[in-house]
């Protein structure tokens, strides 16, 4: 039962929520067909993030963003508001993955087991806020010094 | 009697074109049949697929501009310009009131008839539509990036303004020409009685610059004319370029019963202005400033809010002492549309109750000036010699000629009201090739880049006055009735018909690709720069200033912030300040409160939008959100405490950040 209800209501958000569908994008005349199928996306791969001494510059940048753009749905803490708390987050999720669901949020809801696991227990669809992959590095940077 | 010979003339039109709409049950017999098979295939977009064309279309009496796709028709937006529309809260929240000042005040509604593109070299360009105020004389001007209205200017020393938002080959000048001329001037010059019209009233034209960076709008000059009532325009272009052409009516000057009275003359006029003359005397220091009080409202995307600005004085032209500027074209009988074809040579005349459509040519036009070949003069301006103009007479195009769009191979299509159909005639020969009837009473026609330089052609879209039995029974009102044609070939050919909102006018198309890829989908909450912007939930708070409460509120799927408030007082006036944080595509969210006299706000991602309430009782109000966003959604809202005027409850918020739980 518990299930069940879990994929109609995903269902019906994917509906409601539909604002990043970029599928569509391209087709400015009547072409025979069906609807063109989602485009690749280039997902962030581990060997692109490499991770050092943590730099207290990209970490105040990252701060200014989390303030303006994440705040309002994840605390500094381990408690969940709508979505996870950041402390101790890299112990969960790989550092790919937390830059994959801030640049390709998208992506990641509609391919990524993971993240679907994700949806299914906040209910809210993450926001693609728009960050570039130098600001999601960033944002990475300030979860890491929690 | 003029409409007695008529009536004569044609009596099998008439037949087919005013019996038909008002006798139910009498439909002609190629209503059905005027449909081929392959038309649903030539309108059919499959879902996920995107229209050839963004199709603008004029609200009338909505006072909007809705926006279509083409070929499906299905429509896209309604773009709120002049009238007031609670679900967006335009007009309502405190950002949007100043659009619609005026020096009557603030103006909830109008009536938006001709919609006008920008353009470079003579073709649309894509960057911006404008849209007249026909009622109190305004220009607006619509932003194609994020599809709002950006910049509305009153028109002074005018009124019914219907002649506009014409549009030079550069977007040099937008026009507005005065429908109802008027006593002008000081108090005491406009004090006076009706039926001294002939002495007392005056007309105006008005060349209103819109400015290339900020499509912020401003009046150059203002043309004094005789007083009489101008009707529709379009600018010269190729050769013609630097002249505008009116056509005009009531050259009775006729003040009751309008109907009777100014339709006496066999002739009435097209107005041809000389821009480029009125632009060089306007530098020379010619012009004189005069009583010319206007509004200039202006919406900006960096602040998201809009500011008035207002103007005293225009600059005037007064064509009795500057000669050249204005000549008159003999036209018949109260022309309606005046329409110039691709090339710049030939300016249609549409009389409107004439049996044959004039079609003027400019370099006899030029001609005929540099000669004087005048017939007479009207009060002061000459009036040129109507055999001397003429290129040729359209004869029998049909009844009741409206209006003329062009496509690319050299044929003008007109629309003909009281016969209800769209004719079709070879501009240089003048000879009808083709005639469609229309379901019912035609008023304007488009075809994409119809009144431009280089028309896109492949489609002519009627915008009928009648709808009658085309769709459903819906009461007594019905929805308006467009219908779609293809011009492809060399037989117009029905494709559908699809309702409309309001009551279009004249509609616009462009190619989707001249405007698609360059819209905003969200607004960057860094480039925010309104000074109640809440950056970050951090930042949600509650200040009292006397008896203004300010909240800095945010939102996000699925909350907002502060969503607790207590201290606020009966008779204290509330501004929610609220910002969307979301920075994705088509996340707006709303806010509506109990009680709300006003509306609710759709405030767009990375924007901040202002609702004024003042609570009028006490209690615990709810607000929520009104734009589904997500699962949690309904779990959207929040209370405000009001209290009695007195109240000793301290003002607080729960803006106790996410982050606080550690």
């Amino acid at each position: 039962m518990l299930k069940g209800f879990g994929l109609v209501t995903i269902l019906a958000l994917a509906m409601a929520c539909g604002g990043g569908d970029t599928s569509t994008e391209g087709a400015s005349t009547p072409a025979p067909g069906g609807a063109p199928a989602a485009p690749p996306t280039d997902l962030i791969t581990a060997d692109q993030v490499k991770l050092g001494e943590i730099d207290p510059g990209m970490v105040a940048k990252g701060k200014e963003l989390y303030d303006v753009k994440c705040q309002a749905c994840h605390s500094t803490g381990t408690n969940r508001v709508v979505g996870p708390g950041w402390k101790n987050l890299l112990d969960q999720r790989k550092p790919e993955w937390i830059m994959n669901m801030i640049v390709h949020t998208d992506a990641m809801l509609e391919t990524d087991p993971e993240a679907q696991a994700m949806l299914e227990e906040c209910l809210v669809r993450m926001p693609n806020q728009n960050l570039s992959v130098d600001d999601a590095r960033n944002v990475l940077e300030f979860i890491r010094s929690l | 009697m003029r409409r007695t010979p008529l009536t004569t003339a044609f009596p099998l039109l008439l037949a087919a074109g005013i019996a038909v709409p008002l006798a139910q049950g009498c439909k002609p017999a190629n209503t059905k049949s005027a449909v081929t098979g392959n038309a649903a295939s030539k309108v059919f977009v499959p879902p996920g697929q995107y229209d050839e064309f963004y199709n603008f279309v004029s609200g009338g009496f909505n006072g909007q501009m809705s926006v279509y796709g083409i070929p499906s028709g299905r429509m896209l937006r309604n773009i709120p310009v002049f009238s007031v529309n609670p679900e967006s809260g335009w007009g309502y929240s405190e950002e949007t009131k100043p659009m619609l000042m005026s020096t009557h005040g603030f103006i909830p509604w109008d009536d938006s008839h001709h919609v006008e593109p920008s353009m470079t070299d003579g073709v649309p360009d894509g960057r911006w539509m404008f849209i007249n105020g026909n009622n109190t004389p305004r220009i607006a001007l619509i932003d194609l990036t994020t599809f709002r209205t950006k910049t509305i200017i009153e028109i002074p020393n005018s009124a019914g303004n219907h002649s506009s938002p014409f549009i030079t080959p550069n977007s040099e000048y937008v026009v507005a020409g005065t429908r109802f001329s008027l006593p002008l001037g000081t108090d005491a010059e406009r004090d006076v009685p009706i039926d001294t019209y002939k002495k007392n009233f005056k007309g105006t034209v008005s060349f209103v610059h819109p400015d290339k960076e900020t499509g912020k709008m401003s009046i150059a000059f203002q043309i004094l004319t005789p007083g009489i009532h101008f009707d529709l325009s379009h600018a010269g272009k190729g050769p013609s370029d630097g002249w505008f052409f009116f056509s005009t009516y009531n050259t009775e000057q006729a003040h009751e019963l309008l109907e009777v009275n100014a339709s006496q003359n066999d002739k009435d006029f097209i107005m041809a202005v000389n821009w480029k003359k009125a632009e060089q005397y306007v530098k020379e220091g010619k012009g004189k400033m005069v009583p010319g009080r206007h509004y200039m409202n202006h919406y900006s995307d960096e602040t998201h809010m809009a500011t008035s600005e207002v103007v005293e004085q225009v600059l005037q032209l007064d064509p009795k002492e500057l000669t050249d500027l204005l000549y008159f074209m003999p036209c018949p009988k109260s022309p309606h549309g005046c329409d110039v074809d691709p090339t710049g040579e030939f300016i249609v005349g549409s009389g409107k109750l004439a049996a044959l459509i004039p079609v003027f040519s400019f370099e006899k036009m030029i001609k005929a000036i540099d000669g004087k070949d005048y017939e007479g003069e009207f009060d002061g301006i000459p009036v040129l010699n109507y055999e001397s103009v003429l290129h040729g007479e359209v004869k029998r195009p049909g009844l009741g000629p409206l209006h003329t769009e062009f496509d690319n191979n050299g044929f003008a299509y007109s629309s003909m009201f009281v016969s209800s159909e769209i004719v079709k005639w070879n501009v240089k020969t003048l000879e009808v090739v083709d005639r469609v009837p229309t379901y019912y009473s035609i008023g304007h026609l488009s075809i994409p880049g119809g009144d431009s330089r280089k028309p896109w052609g492949k489609y002519v879209i009627a915008y009928n006055k009648i709808t009658k039995d085309r769709y459903l029974p819906t009461g007594p009102e019905l929805a308006q009735s467009a219908q779609l044609f293809s011009i492809d070939g060399p037989k117009m050919e029905l494709l559908s018909d699809y309702p409309s909102i309001g009551e279009p006018h004249y509609a616009q198309s462009l190619p989707a690709d001249l405007i698609k890829d360059k819209s905003v989908k969200f607004f960057k909450i860094e480039d925010n720069k309104h000074p109640y912007v809440t950056m970050g939930e951090k930042e949600a708070r509650v200040v009292r200033d006397g008896k203004n409460v300010h909240v800095y509120m945010t939102c996000i799927r699925s909350h907002f912030a502060p969503d607790n408030i207590e201290g606020v007082k009966v008779g204290d006036d509330v501004y929610f300040h609220v910002t969307n944080l979301e920075q994705d595509w088509d996340v707006p969210h709303g806010f509506a409160i109990k009680g709300a006299q006003t509306a609710e706000l759709l405030i767009m991602p990375g924007e901040t939008q202002t609702l004024k309430w003042t609570p009028t009782s006490v209690g615990v109000k709810p607000f929520y959100c009104t734009d589904f966003c997500s699962a949690l959604h309904q779990e959207m809202q929040g209370y405000i405490r009001v209290s009695p005027a007195g109240s000793n409850v301290p003002l607080s918020a729960n803006t106790k950040a996410a982050d606080a739980g550690l």
